[in-house]
């Protein structure tokens, strides 16, 4: 299911040269200004919005709400977990890559559908679910509401498809034959690991890793009943921007939505310019 | 080959640690939670609540939680009927017709899955709601309000599962080419009969595909319906809103109830996908 959404070169997006394409028909004309009116009403008019809400205000408005100490120290918070959730995401699920890919092992299956799982969760129904064990009441004796562990571990748990999607199929797909020849002149198997798959993961492994970033930085759902909104402690931009709505601060959400925009717009590119340079490179 | 295999088939020690630190990993982030959550749904540990499959089933009676279901699969409903005639048009008109802006568009139809759901869910406030929206004003005018009403969340959650369908079925028609589609329109063929004859049987499954995404996509989602939703009860709290406002009421046990019927449904989505999958293949 996460192959469909994970897929680094977005799909949607042509690459090949529009030869032999049609020229517009009428019927088509008529088509194509229908969907751009909706597409502009649904998406393209409202982000606008965002931005011109944002701008209402100037640059130092802008630049006031978000260095104001609070709005920062979410921003700053946020991007650490995010960061830190992302290093761990790329070391680890290239790791379950590796494991459902070249182990053989009963249950293997099993694992691969768990790996969906996140995915397939709405995100509330994903924070509770990581409360039930690890809540108030906890089985084990673990409490992570309202901590930055709890955060950590929400993030962690809704990125997991990212880099692991990414990384399986480009393993799948590697030639037997190289490897074969460095571990014949004599390579361990780490240096093979090290000097011959790894390079070719990187580009799967960084397209993942930055799909995972992007959504940690702008997660929601799965944040709201653990994180405890403590500012300074345990409030992230996502909840900062809910909070600044609910106290009726348009300007100040916008502020930060703009930011997290930016951060959205700079992944696809970044995705963009990375699958590229794939193809490339055939 | 058979030496490549045995070379990739050697097991050493690091073999079975890995094997050992994914299975223990997965099991603690995912395996565990899920399993503690469908015990407390059966056996709720708050005191006094009953447990059971019976009282699990009078719970999701509740005349309240009855509301917030039939909310969302009507909302639900709605954004994936849109989506998909949307997605299986504009795919269309990006993989066979050339106009200007056409790569610019391509990218930007992916923007929305990328987007957090709250700031979607602020983009439509600040574009539409009566008090402060750019359009709220005019929309108020002729009788129309988008936000804090259904067909508002039916756009916070058309925004956010907007790309589901094109992306399954824009490949398929790149792939497909457009040769039988000229052949078609050569013989005389309407553009509709080409269409219905020629293009929708070789995206059937993509299109099946994408609408299963996005209906699991539009059931769950929470952050950008939360902030274009009254989210009261009986007053647009759709389940994920319901699983929210009791668990923090301290009404553990629907909470749950609810959130297991959610999980249910993405397991069923989950499980249909990769039958579909295999159909495909």
């Amino acid at each position: 299911m996460t192959q469909a959404l994970v897929t680094p070169p977005g799909p949607a997006r042509t690459t090949s040269r529009p030869s032999g394409l049609f020229g517009l028909t009428p019927a088509s004309r008529i088509g194509l200004g229908l969907a751009l009116v909706w597409f502009s009403v649904l998406v393209l008019l409202p982000l606008a919005a965002v931005v011109g809400a944002a701008a209402a205000g100037g640059w130092g408005a802008f630049w006031g709400t978000l260095t104001d100490a609070q709005t920062f120290a979410a921003l700053r918070l946020t991007v650490m977990e995010a960061a830190g959730v992302t290093v761990i995401n790329a070391i680890i699920g290239t790791i379950v890559a590796w494991v459902l890919v070249r182990d053989q092992f009963f249950g293997k299956r099993i694992l691969d559908v768990v790996i969906d799982i996140p995915f397939a969760l709405p995100t509330i129904v994903a924070g509770l679910v990581l409360l039930s064990l690890y809540g108030p009441e906890s089985p084990v004796g673990i409490n992570i509401v309202n901590t930055r562990q709890g955060i950590f571990l929400a993030l962690l748990f809704v990125t997991l498809p990212f880099v692991v999607r990414t990384v399986q199929p480009v393993l799948l797909e590697l030639d037997a034959d190289v490897e074969e020849a460095a571990a014949s002149l004599g390579a361990s198997r780490m240096t093979t690991f090290r000097r011959i798959i790894l390079p070719s993961l990187v580009p799967a492994i960084a397209a993942g890793s930055s799909l995972g970033f992007a959504r940690a930085i702008s997660e929601f759902g799965s944040l709201v009943l653990i994180s405890g909104n403590t500012p300074y402690q345990t409030e992230v931009a996502s909840l900062k921007i809910l909070k600044f709505i609910e106290g009726d601060n348009q300007a100040g959400a916008a502020a930060v939505a703009v930011l997290l925009l930016l951060v959205a717009v700079f992944t696809i590119v970044l995705l963009d310019l990375i699958s590229r340079r794939v193809a490339r490179r055939g | 080959m058979a030496d490549t295999r045995q070379i990739r088939a050697r097991k050493g020690p690091v073999t079975y640690v890995l094997r050992f630190f994914v299975i223990t990993y997965l099991s603690v982030l995912v395996v565990w939670p899920l399993w503690e959550v469908t015990s407390r749904t059966f056996a709720p540990t708050e005191r006094g609540a009953e447990g059971g499959f019976s009282a699990f089933l009078e719970r999701l009676q509740d005349p309240s939680v009855s509301y917030a279901f039939g909310l969302t699969f009507t909302v639900a409903f709605w954004a994936v009927l849109i989506n998909t005639v949307f997605g299986v048009g504009i795919s269309l008109l990006i993989t066979r017709y050339r106009f200007p802006g056409r790569r610019i568009l391509s990218v930007l139809i992916d923007l929305p899955m990328s987007v957090s759901p709250v700031v979607v869910g602020l983009a439509l406030v600040l574009a539409y709601s009566t008090g402060q929206g750019w359009f709220g004003g005019a929309l108020e005018s002729v009788g129309i309000f988008v936000i804090g009403t259904t067909p508002g969340l039916i756009m916070a959650t058309a925004f956010v599962s907007l790309p589901l369908v094109i992306r399954e079925i824009a490949p398929v028609l790149e792939e497909i080419g457009i040769d039988a589609e000229m052949a078609a329109s050569s013989l005389g063929a309407s553009g509709w009969q080409t269409f219905r004859r020629i293009t929708l049987p070789s995206i059937k499954w993509a299109v099946i595909y994408g609408v299963v995404l996005s209906m699991a996509r539009s059931l769950g989602e929470f952050g950008a319906v939360k902030i274009v939703s009254p989210g009261a009860e009986f007053r647009g709290e759709t389940a994920t809103i319901l699983i929210q406002n009791r668990y923090t009421n301290y009404e553990e046990p629907t909470a749950y109830a609810a959130a297991f019927v959610l999980v249910l449904a993405s397991v069923l989505a989950l499980v249909v996908v990769s039958l579909i999958r295999k159909e495909e293949s």
